[in-house]
């Protein structure tokens, strides 16, 4: 109980004894080791360089290297919902619980609602990515763009379309040009999420 | 005698077996007089003859005079010998080249046997076949060849093997589980070691088993020996059970990387077991060692690959020596190694795994499979002499049987690799995001095969040092045979008895890959937000610097800016197109598209012939005369092109001067397509089955009329083929194509590609007739410059790095190998 009210206390600036026990029903479930939250809180607040308590994008572009990767502004954009312009400590840690490592020694309960770091949850995520106009189907246009930064303009735009009509292709199963989130999985389905999806220290 | 037995028992392919076993036996007889002269030629017996008969010319060869021989040189006057028998002279080589052939033979003898090598590891046959090789020298008198001496084993029959483990290994299985095999490697078989040896020690001590002279050190020293699992025994059991890539990786590098303990182990106990006294200083410097051994090692292997890489970017105009550089710059990482003690193992590793990116990317195609073939080839070769050797071996070592410390040893051994597994992967759990299970465990400890190094190894000792060395070479060869025996046989079953997961052998696909990039740069990127330093971070960190710097110095021309992603994506191309020409359809238009679904759906070997009959398209009379004609022509442009002879270059092999022709075909046989779907008439005189080669070849033989290409093409009867052979064979599950299914993806995509570009052409109806036109001008008319222009451009733009691909990369672009070549 008081590593919760050391870490949320002062800082968040709001107040403990009402909202503790929310505080906390959720990182028991979301993550429960406590020293990774407070390494978390710190790198919050390490790029919170106007001490609000939230986050904007323009603090995400502030990291060098997030800048480098080529899909970095989709990974900037996952962690504000749609509509909303700033992210505070509770949405940052519920984005980042997604690289949780499963952890196989709980067992499911089939009563909770299916947990943030199930395969189907990273793939989910990784999904999103791909899939701006979240329509539920990463459209032809949406693949060339991600190629597009991947390649870093070293290939021709004709070797990108063969590239992104053979993935549609492949990937493709009711014929439709674009592939759904089922066909996702499927494609995806001999890679070992858990593991290329999971950050260890995040446990 | 069990080999003798099964050889006969089988009902197919007996005369070749009897063959067979007519050259084993002659082999073994030439075997027996090769020991005739060899046993005289042991010193011993033939000083005082050789000093005798100073006139001897072949003593130099060997330092040996067969008595009988001096009779044959004598200084008087004899008349000129038309003919004679000079066997000292070529003695050595022909003896390996016997062997060689020998093992080759077995190897061929194995695979012909139906099923026996589905329960028995090739590796268990071949000791057993060693076996009876040495009994039956032995039966004929003879001593018994020091065949598995350990410089020859060490410098000429362990290098290949290693080499191809290196060469292809997977990296990034590899690098994932790093920890885990380092873990395994490292701790594992210093636990190992000195588990089995102090408590072989104790044992030792018990009174009763008449071992009480043995010390501590030669028991720590037989420990580190027997404690390293070998990478040999394990390739060679662990590529016939098709394990999952962990596991395989696992137990496999585990084997490779313990070499460096095992080395710092070996010559510390050795260089001890003289003086004695080990103070903990010795145990500080020991510990330096084994850091100076194994980074020492990949430091060497390190720089010879990238010697190898950087020597590749400039063997452009002598492709035919280029394998070369593979395999000599490893070898010399691999001696230098060894030179100064380091690991060679890890050397030759590290030397593989750091060219072969670069390297890859420099050499042709062509150069790229010698270089896989000739690796496989004398890998394979290696490891069957390898256990033929050990066979051998066993039955020529003087022996020390010790019932107590034989069986303390196998028992010991088991025990401390059970114990040693299970605790290491207690620890290693607890950081690995995908645990290992129990049944992972088993089958990693149970693994754990033991091999010819340790057997060299204890051949290597000194007598005067180690009196027990007979003694510690019978345990080491029972613990070998108890392994490779029993756990090498036994591990199949219980592999599939514990339903534990095998290798899913379907290829990657281009999805797999994208996301698989495209998750690594998202987890980088949730690393850097999270301000972790992780794996991801310095790969990410890794790849640019390779990207930014070394790829520049490495990579011939401009392929180093090629993405990763694009160089696999004109690989997959590649493979699909080359098994398409192989398939028929380079060569053969119309039975490309059937034959290629069926390459990647069934094995078209185990085409029942009535079906494969069934399957045929029908034809009319007249019909058939013109595919024929088509096909004729098709063939002759391959043919027609006139190559002079270079001596560094090789004569192109024709799947790949098809590939022009190949990526016209395929624009073709989509307008082909076209026009068939318009056709419904359905012909009824069968036609001579599409693929048969002789038919190929006759065809290929009777003459050329270039006409008729022209004619086909308007007529185009031949998609025919192609759909009627779906049409037949509905009913025939053999053939059977599911569109929809998920496990050929790659047939669907064939299909819908051609359709689509199929559509996209017709529109361009101005484009199809440039092609057709390219096709001739760029076989037949060279002259007419500018419509082959206007085809490469089509060609090439389609996948000008798939041109590449087939062609030589680098500076030199396709044009410059093909131009003087142009009749």
């Amino acid at each position: 109980m008081h590593i919760v009210i050391k870490l949320f206390g002062v800082p968040l600036s709001c107040p403990i004894t009402n909202s503790m026990n929310i505080w906390f029903s959720c990182f028991l479930f979301i993550i429960v080791t406590p020293a990774h939250i407070v390494r978390l809180y710190d790198r919050f607040e390490a790029l919170d360089k106007e001490k609000t308590g939230h986050l904007r994008p323009q603090d995400f572009g502030a990291i060098n290297r997030l800048a480098m990767n080529p899909i970095g502004d989709r990974i900037i954009g996952a962690f504000f919902s749609p509509g909303q312009e700033t992210v505070d400590f509770h949405s940052f840690v519920r984005i980042l619980a997604h690289f949780r490592p499963a952890d196989k020694k709980h067992p499911k309960d089939p009563s909770m609602p299916e947990p943030v770091n199930s395969r189907t949850s990273k793939l989910k995520f990784a999904f999103q990515l791909y899939d701006q106009d979240k329509d539920g189907k990463i459209s032809r246009a949406e693949l060339l763009q991600v190629l597009r930064s991947m390649l870093e303009m070293q290939v021709t735009e004709e070797q990108l379309e063969s590239i992104a009509d053979r993935t549609i292709q492949e990937a493709d199963l009711d014929n439709d040009d674009a592939i759904s989130f089922e066909e996702f999985r499927k494609s995806l389905e001999k890679v070992n999420i858990d593991h290329k999806m999971s950050i260890r220290f995040l446990r | 005698m069990s080999v003798r037995v099964a050889l006969h028992s089988p009902t197919g392919s007996r005369s070749f077996l009897e063959r067979g076993l007519l050259l084993l036996v002659m082999l073994i007889f030439l075997e027996g007089t090769v020991l005739t002269l060899g046993a005289a030629s042991s010193p011993d017996i033939s000083a005082q003859d050789n000093t005798g008969g100073g006139h001897d010319r072949r003593d130099d060869h060997r330092g040996i005079a067969g008595s009988h021989e001096q009779t044959n040189y004598t200084y008087t006057k004899k008349a000129f010998p038309v003919l004679s028998l000079d066997y000292h002279h070529i003695q050595v080589p022909f003896e390996i080249s016997l062997w060689v052939l020998l093992a080759s033979l077995m190897k061929l003898g194995f695979h012909l046997i139906p099923r026996l090598s589905g329960i028995v590891p090739e590796s268990c046959l071949l000791i057993v076949v060693g076996l009876l090789v040495g009994g039956l020298i032995k039966l004929a008198g003879e001593e018994v060849p020091p065949v598995l001496d350990s410089n020859l084993f060490f410098l000429c029959l362990l290098p290949p093997i290693i080499l191809d483990a290196g060469y292809f290994l997977p990296i990034r299985p590899f690098m994932e589980n790093i920890g885990t095999i380092l873990m395994f490697a490292v701790v594992g078989t210093l636990w190992n070691a000195f588990f089995v040896g102090g408590l072989l020690y104790a044992v030792c001590q018990i009174e009763g088993t008449y071992l009480s002279q043995v010390e501590l050190l030669p028991c720590l020293l037989f420990g580190s020996i027997i404690s390293a699992v070998d990478p040999v025994a394990v390739l060679a059991v662990f590529e016939e059970i098709h394990i999952n890539e962990l596991l395989h990786i696992l137990v496999f590098g585990e084997s490779l990387l313990n070499d460096a303990v095992t080395v710092v182990l070996y010559h510390l106990f050795e260089e001890y077991s003289g003086a004695g006294e080990v103070t903990p200083m010795d145990v500080v410097l020991g510990v330096i060692c084994f850091l100076i051994v194994s980074l020492g090692g990949i430091a060497v292997g390190a720089i010879y690959g990238i010697l190898a890489a950087f020597t590749s970017r400039f063997t452009s105009h002598t492709r035919v020596i280029e394998p070369l550089f593979v395999f000599v710059y490893s070898y010399m990482a691999y001696l230098s190694a060894e030179m100064f003690h380091l690991s060679g193992i890890m050397a030759l590793i590290a030397c593989g795994a750091v060219m072969r990116p670069y390297v890859e990317a420099n050499i042709s195609h062509k150069s790229h499979t010698t270089v896989k073939y000739f690796l496989k080839m004398w890998s394979s070769v290696s490891e069957t002499l390898i256990f033929i050797f050990l066979g051998v071996a066993t039955v020529a070592g003087p022996h020390a049987w010790n019932w107590t410390f034989v069986s303390v040893t196998v028992i010991l051994c088991l025990v401390s690799r059970v114990i040693g597994v299970v605790g290491l992967t207690f620890i290693i759990n607890k950081f690995r995001i995908v645990k290992l299970t129990t049944k992972d465990q088993f089958i990693v400890a149970y693994g754990g095969l033991r091999g010819a190094i340790a057997f060299s190894l204890g051949y290597l000792l000194n007598k005067d040092h180690f009196p027990m060395r007979t003694m510690f070479l019978t345990a080491i060869i029972t613990e070998i045979f108890f392994t490779v025996f029993v756990q090498g046989m036994t591990i199949k079953p219980l592999v599939d008895l514990l339903a534990v997961k095998k290798k899913q052998e379907a290829k990657r696909s281009i999805n797999e890959e994208i996301h698989t990039q495209f998750l690594d740069h998202l987890l980088t990127g949730i690393e850097d937000i999270c301000g972790h330093y992780g794996h991801h971070h310095w790969k990410d960190k890794l790849n640019r610097f390779n990207k930014k710097y070394i790829k520049k110095c490495l990579i011939a021309g401009e392929r180093y800016k090629e993405p990763q992603l694009i160089a696999f994506y004109h690989k997959m191309e590649f493979k699909q197109a080359i098994e398409l020409v192989e398939s028929g359809g380079g060569v053969k238009l119309p039975s490309a598209m059937p034959s290629q679904v069926s390459m990647q759906n069934i094995q078209p070997k185990k085409l029942p012939p009535a079906v494969a009959e069934r399957a045929l398209p029908q034809f009319t009379k007249g019909r058939e005369e013109e595919i024929r004609k088509i096909l004729r022509s098709n063939l002759q442009k391959t043919r027609q092109r006139l190559r002079s002879y270079n001596r560094h270059t090789l004569v192109a092999d024709p799947f790949e001067d098809g590939w022009n022709d190949f990526l016209l075909k395929k624009q073709r046989m989509i307008e082909l397509e076209k026009k068939m779907t318009e056709m419904s008439n359905y012909l009824t005189v069968p036609a001579a089955p599409p693929d048969s080669p002789t038919m190929c070849r006759a065809r290929l033989a009777s003459g050329d009329d270039f006409k008729a290409e022209k004619a086909g093409a308007k007529v185009i009867p031949d998609p025919n083929a192609f759909y009627n052979i779906k049409a037949s064979s509905e009913g025939v599950p053999t053939i059977q194509v599911d569109l929809a299914s998920p496990q050929s993806p790659d047939s669907v995509n064939m299909l819908n590609e051609f359709s689509k570009r199929g559509a996209k052409d017709q529109g361009l109806g101005q484009r199809e007739v440039a092609t057709r036109d390219e096709d001739q001008g760029l076989m037949m008319k060279p002259s007419s410059a500018g419509k082959e222009e206007k085809g490469e451009e089509e060609g090439g733009n389609k996948n000008p790095g798939l041109m590449r691909c087939l062609s030589d990369p680098g500076p030199s672009n396709e044009d410059e190998e093909d131009e003087p070549f142009l009749p």
